[in-house]
């Protein structure tokens, strides 16, 4: 289980209270679609992909950008057990999307640069340690139950 | 990361060694790959995967071969992959960081074949030459 000191939490729970969870999630899946092309592949039914405005202003990106990112809230909710969060989205990931986990991870590093960009140097060095530990907890745990 | 003279020869040796069993080689990277990095099977959910599947098999074929033409045009790795290049960018679109994963599963069917073959020297050389065809393969991602 992961430990999670009492300046973590806070650190965590304190930027999320600024977080838009539409815009950023919006925001933070297309960023990945953009910085890392390759990751379109699980989106071909999302339509127009074809350039960074579109992208951006897909009503699709937007839409489930949001809900990744609703799911991560749960997950901050329950820091003391990702693991058992996240199992059922884990078997879905692997069974049924078959997304590789490097996807989480790649996710992960596009969020925090998202937060970055909104909160400016308030996301101090510490801060941003506590939120890579977070991400690269959530995509661990996203990957769990992959056999 | 440039491969040296030597490096060329370390490879070449190998692949000669392997001879007509690269395509045995490349099936058992392949299944090693999938029972040790279980995320690798997410880019084959349209074949069997079980022990000894056809397609795997032919797959490794496919990998193995992939790999000789690599070896046979070893000056110019990015000429001779071009073609995968492409398909792997476009189409493929398999995550960079699943070529380190055959690429050492490659090593250890190379070294449980062949144990006195992968001295340190050569095994650095062939851990280059297949880090530098995953350098090609993904080189037009983006």
């Amino acid at each position: 289980m992961v430990h999670w000191s009492a300046e973590e939490k806070q650190l965590i729970t304190s930027v999320w209270a600024k977080v838009n969870v539409e815009e950023c999630g919006a925001e933070a899946l297309a960023r990945l679609l953009l910085v890392y092309p390759w990751t379109q592949r699980f989106f071909s039914d999302f339509g127009n992909l074809s350039s960074p405005t579109a992208i951006i202003g897909n009503p699709k990106v937007r839409a489930h950008g949001k809900k990744v990112l609703t799911s991560f809230g749960e997950a901050i909710k329950n820091l003391d057990n990702l693991k058992g969060t996240y199992s059922k989205l884990s078997e879905l990931h692997c069974d049924k999307l078959h997304v590789d986990p490097e996807n989480f991870r790649l996710l992960g590093d596009i969020l925090v640069i998202v937060l970055v960009s909104h909160l400016g140097r308030d996301f101090t060095p510490v801060c941003q340690s506590a939120w890579q530990k977070l991400v690269g907890v959530v995509a661990h745990a996203l990957a769990h139950k992959y056999h | 990361m440039v491969l040296s003279a030597a490096d060329k020869t370390n490879v070449k040796n190998v692949f000669a060694k392997i001879g007509g069993q690269a395509d045995e080689y490349g099936a058992d990277a392949l299944e090693r790959m999938f029972a040790t990095y279980p995320q690798t099977k997410t880019y084959f959910p349209h074949f069997d995967l079980a022990r000894g599947s056809a397609q795997v098999k032919g797959h490794g074929k496919k990998v193995a071969g992939a790999l000789v033409e690599a070896v046979n045009h070893i000056d110019d790795l990015a000429g001779a992959l071009s073609k995968l290049s492409d398909l792997h960018a476009q189409k493929l679109r398999v995550d960079p960081v699943n070529f380190k994963l055959l690429g050492q599963c490659f090593l250890v069917v190379v070294a449980t074949r062949n144990p006195a073959l992968l001295t340190p020297e050569v095994h650095a050389s062939l851990d280059k030459f297949l880090c530098a065809v995953g350098t090609v393969l993904t080189a037009k991602y983006r």
